[in-house]
């Protein structure tokens, strides 16, 4: 087919040719006209006045006008002399094992003043859709010792589960905790974590840098980081290139990844701000229409698949604005992920920690990968009575505010009971408390015993028989 | 190769590509783009210029890249092999593609939905010479061990037969059988093709009259669904609708189960690969995975296959139903499907109406639900579609369009509440917000097959639970023990039905499905004990007493101990009761 080759070569004689002068620059979107045929999402790179090369992808493409959109920002470029040129290949990111231990930009270029490392292959940092044939259904119990975790909202090797916060709240000491505590019990295998931090502050950086440090693992941590003086743009690359290294390790190197996103709330106003400027039809509080598949680009690059061992588990944390779950980002969030740890700003000023909101929490994945062979038979049971138990005291508790305590019956007397010693016993533990599951178990059991047999109707006869009496 | 240029591409935006220089495209078109051969579809046309919603990925996708036209609407292929077989939204087959290209799903890839190789065991069933019109039974195939496949003569042929094959192993493309038409002769094989979006004909729409008997308690006895009708499970993030879905996919009584995962996750899907052909139907014995067709496009693939794949799961449903089977089509959920118009009308610069989504959401939907149906086939068979679509409210706000509108074109609504969900009571079906406008048309079905008064006994226990609810009201403000024991019995019936009837664990190996039979037994166990119960506290028992009563263990547990193929201890339980009141009556005497 000489047509069909013809018009390769002439595709890679125009790629890498630059044009001086653009036509419009608007926030992070450079606009250039009267280019060759530029592919969609195609890598662009963008010279300024001082040569240096800022990296940005196409987001649109005609015969008229290409429109292309700067990860760091065009702070600095002018019309007559930015200098464009068309790479004519998507945006590839160099991933190797040896990028663990390191610090990178959202682009994944070193900042941690080492050289950069040698990269095994060059990955597309979109990734591409798994094949649901192709997954493996994740059911492996992960012991983060955490009781409200462990026990009611359980975590599953390759699940995404993101913590639903609020400023202010303990949300980096959980998630560093668990990257601390997280095993998979009876099984040794390679272990690694990502970090991938858009928008938070440096304190927040260095704390996880530092919690890293002190329990020995920084060797097996990648931390991608665009901070909240970094162009809000860049926040777009960032959780891709770390979900990029992310899928190379799980995927062909067989290693079990734990992936930390946060704050997902500064990724999604980054989305917003570029679809602003666009112009595109806005819809829910002006976020784009295509933030639910934009998030699902994401959040469903994670999981098993049936030819690795290896797994992808993320912990995405976002802070919920105005502490408003129905707001978009943590209600499209919550649509995707497998379920959702929810933080309540209530318990925290009650000086709960963690501050695991009972009810809203939950795990999708939690009805398989626990009971019997997994992590004990009377877990499935003991937790629906813990949560039906707990859900009642919320009822008591109103009740309560409007009659007063004294006015209750003694069964609603021992539910309040019951769920003050579950917030304060089960719930509440120290920062570096690590309780294996039988703990866990146990004092579930231990906090149902204030309650009588005849309330408990979620459990068996022998469950009771063997836990309870 | 039939193919032409029709085009080449001016513009891209994401799934959206414009092409110029078009003379002959066609509305709906199928078309390949690029020098990948990135399956499109033509959904506008404006001079000479196209507007093609393509379903793959259009990165690398550049201005004067070819676009080429296939001459026929988008389409699904329709014969043995649907059967047990997982297809993206756009009928390719998941499992062929991974052979191909591993993990993920590369782009471009060209495979026929249906096996070209397998050879199928057909058995003609007319003869030479005779007359027939489509949509008549050719011959049939056995599917599955389960599932006799019943080859249609396409619903456009009319004909005499000129020649039929003999018994024999047929691939899906081999001739079986020619047909002299007024156009000259037309060859048929065992598979035939149908454009997704336009539905297929029938002989006549039939009224409905039996419930799609699902297994579920608060489904069957509170709100029961129609075989052919159509129904809205609206509900926010983790009240359950994919696990409602998933139990009506396993335990109801069609013959043929379309499971659309629609933008929803990967994981869910591999739940169903691996779980389904583990699972037995009760009914039948045999693995459920031998009745069910999947349609995955879950969130990460492409957005325009999205909108795509409910309309080619509803198409296979019809081909189904022309053979004279109840086929159930689970979509969920139709709120991406509808995010997935949003997001394309967006891209093409139409005006939104509400919230951004197109002004003809309605209209779409409307166009959807109404392809369900009980009808007289061509075949001259009776079968029925069912859809069951779940909805994704934002926020779980039930206000929002996509439910709004849904709702106008759905006879039942599952609402899923969050409070419910919370306390772990699942389904979380609330029985105050959702209702069903089947119950007259299936009340026959009931009182003739199972329990002659349904409708009294569905009657009689809806009132106590919005006794109940009211009463709730007043409790949360002056406690339970402000009310006479009259009425806190009422709040004891509400909370004994929630818990003994309206909760189904659907893990459990018993409790996952009820009989009707089951329900039958249990609801009026419940019922003998609020009617007995109110007798006895009016002649002065009191509450505390019934309380004690140790048949109430039995009643809660009755559930989980006993199982659908042995009800006689429900008979036990009910006698019991029966006595326990009886002593206490003398007690009080």
């Amino acid at each position: 087919m000489p047509e069909k080759k013809k018009q390769k070569d002439y595709k890679a004689l125009l790629k890498g040719r630059e044009y001086i002068g653009v036509d419009k620059i608007d926030g992070p979107l450079v606009f250039v006209s009267g280019t060759h045929p530029v592919g969609y999402k195609e890598l662009v790179e963008c010279i300024d006045g001082g040569g240096n090369v800022r990296p940005g992808i196409v987001l649109e493409s005609s015969k008229k006008m290409v429109v292309a959109q700067i990860f760091q920002g065009t702070t600095g470029l002018t019309l007559p002399s930015t200098k464009v040129r068309f790479t004519g290949e998507p945006l590839l990111v160099p991933v190797s094992k040896q990028m663990l231990g390191r610090i990178f930009n959202g682009l994944g270029e070193p900042i941690d003043g080492g050289p950069r490392p040698p990269g095994d292959v060059e990955l597309n940092v979109n990734g591409m859709a798994i094949n649901p044939t192709a997954r493996r259904y994740p059911r492996d119990f992960i012991q983060t010792g955490i009781s409200i975790i462990d026990g009611m909202n359980t975590l599953i090797r390759g699940q995404k589960l993101p913590i639903f916060s609020g400023n202010g709240l303990p949300h980096n000491e959980l998630a560093a905790q668990i990257a601390r505590q997280a095993k998979v019990s009876g099984q040794e295998s390679e272990f690694a974590c990502i970090f991938a931090a858009m928008g938070v502050k440096h304190d927040v950086a260095r704390y996880f840098i530092r919690s890293f440090e002190e329990s020995g693992v920084l060797s097996n941590v990648a931390l991608f980081l665009s901070l909240a003086d970094d162009p809000s743009i860049e926040r777009l690359i960032t959780p891709r290139t770390a979900l990029t290294l992310a899928e190379y390790l799980a995927f062909h190197e067989g290693m079990h990844i734990l992936v930390i996103m946060t704050d997902m709330t500064n990724y999604c106003e980054a989305l917003r701000e570029v679809s602003t400027i666009r112009g595109e039809i806005p819809s829910r509080k002006g976020y784009p229409g295509y933030l639910y598949s934009d998030l699902a680009e994401i959040y469903e690059r994670s999981g098993m698949i049936k030819e690795s061992g290896g797994s992808i588990t993320s912990l995405p944390i976002l802070t919920m604005p105005n502490d408003d779950i129905s707001h978009p980002i943590p209600d499209l969030t919550g649509y995707i992920t497998e379920g959702q740890i929810v933080f309540e700003r209530e318990m925290f000023g009650r000086g709960i920690y963690p501050p695991v909101a009972g009810l809203p929490s939950l795990s999708r994945l939690m009805k398989d990968g626990i009971g019997e062979g997994m992590t004990r038979k009377d877990h499935p049971h003991l937790a629906s009575q813990l949560f039906a138990a707990y859900s009642y005291v919320r009822d008591v508790r109103n009740l309560a505010s409007v009659i007063g305590e004294e006015e209750l019956t003694p069964l609603d007397r021992n539910y309040l009971e019951f769920g003050e010693s579950f917030e304060r016993k089960f719930v509440t533990q120290t920062f570096d408390e690590n309780r294996d599951i039988d703990t866990t178990l146990e004092l579930g059991w231990e906090m149902l015993k204030l309650l009588p047999a005849e309330e408990l109707h979620r459990v068996t006869e022998e469950e009771l028989e063997e836990y309870y009496y | 190769m039939n193919e032409r240029i029709v085009g080449e591409v001016s513009r891209i935006n994401g799934p959206v590509v414009e092409a110029g220089g078009v003379k002959d495209g066609m509305m709906f078109e199928l078309v390949k783009v690029g020098k990948e051969r990135l399956v499109g579809e033509i959904v506008k046309l404006e001079g000479s210029g196209a507007v093609i919603q393509v379903y793959e990925d259009t990165t690398g996708i550049a201005p004067g890249d070819p676009v080429y036209g296939e001459g026929i609407q988008l389409s699904v292929e329709l014969g043995p092999g649907l059967m047990g077989t997982i297809y993206d939204g756009i009928q390719r087959p998941l499992e062929k593609i991974r052979d191909m290209s591993g993990l993920y799903i590369k782009r471009g890839i060209q495979l026929p939905s249906l096996d070209r190789d397998k050879r199928w065991a057909f058995t003609p069933a007319v003869e030479k010479g005779a007359a027939v019109r489509g949509g008549e039974v050719l011959g049939t195939v056995q599917e599955t061990p389960r599932i006799v496949h019943r080859i249609l003569f396409p619903p456009n042929a009319e004909g005499t037969v000129e020649s039929v094959a003999a018994g024999g192993e047929y691939t899906v493309d081999e001739t079986v059988a020619v047909l002299r038409t007024a156009d000259g002769k037309r060859d048929i094989s065992l598979m035939q093709r149908w454009p997704i979006r336009l539905p297929r004909p029938v002989e006549a729409r039939l009224p409905l009259d039996a419930p799609l008997v699902t297994g579920q308690r608060v489904i069957d006895t509170l709100f029961p669904v129609a075989k052919g009708g159509t129904v809205a499970i609206p509900g926010g993030f983790g009240t359950g609708k994919t696990m409602t879905q998933q139990a009506l996919a396993k335990w109801s009584d069609a013959d043929i189960i379309v499971y659309i995962g629609c933008g929803e996750r990967g994981n869910e899907m591999t739940d169903v690969l691996t779980e389904f052909p583990s699972l037995k139907d009760p009914r039948t014995g045999r693995t459920l995975m031998e009745r069910t067709v999947l349609i995955a496009n879950t969130s990460n693939m492409p957005v325009s296959a999205r909108e795509a794949s409910i309309y080619t799961g509803v198409t296979i449903a019809e081909y189904y139903r022309d053979q004279g089977y109840h086929v159930a089509v689970m979509a969920d959920s139709t709120s991406r499907w509808a995010e997935a118009l949003r997001e394309l009308s967006g891209r093409m610069e139409e005006m939104p109406a509400e919230e951004g989504f197109p002004a003809y959401l309605p209209t779409r939907v409307a166009e959807f639900y109404e392809r369900a149906g009980r009808m007289m086939a061509k075949s001259k068979k009776e079968g029925s579609v069912s859809i069951i679509g779940a909805v994704s409210p934002p926020g779980g706000d039930f206000s929002e369009p996509v439910t709004q509108h849904t709702k106008r074109f759905v006879r039942c609504f599952w609402a899923l509440d969050r409070g419910l969900a919370n306390a772990r009571h699942y389904p979380a079906i609330s029985w105050l917000a959702s209702y069903s406008e089947y119950l007259s048309e299936i009340g026959a079905w009931w009182e003739n097959n199972v329990n002659a008064s349904w409708a009294k006994d569905r009657e009689e226990i809806m009132d106590v639970l919005h006794k109940e609810a009211r009463l709730q009201q007043v409790v949360k403000l002056v406690g339970p023990d402000a009310l006479p024991d009259t009425q806190r019995f009422v709040l004891d019936v509400g909370t004994l039905f929630k818990t003994a009837f309206l909760q189904q664990n659907a893990f459990d190996k018993i409790d996952m499905f009820s009989t009707m039979e089951k329900q039958v037994k249990m609801l009026h166990i419940i019922l003998s004990y609020w009617r007995r119960g109110a007798e006895a506290i009016k002649r002065g028992v009191t509450l505390v007493k019934l309380r004690k009563m140790k048949v109430n263990q039995d009643i809660i547990k009755m559930k989980y101990t006993v199982p659908n193929e042995d009800l006689s201890e429900l008979d036990r339980i009910s006698d019991r009761l029966e006595r326990s009141f009886d002593q206490l009556g003398a007690l009080y005497a």
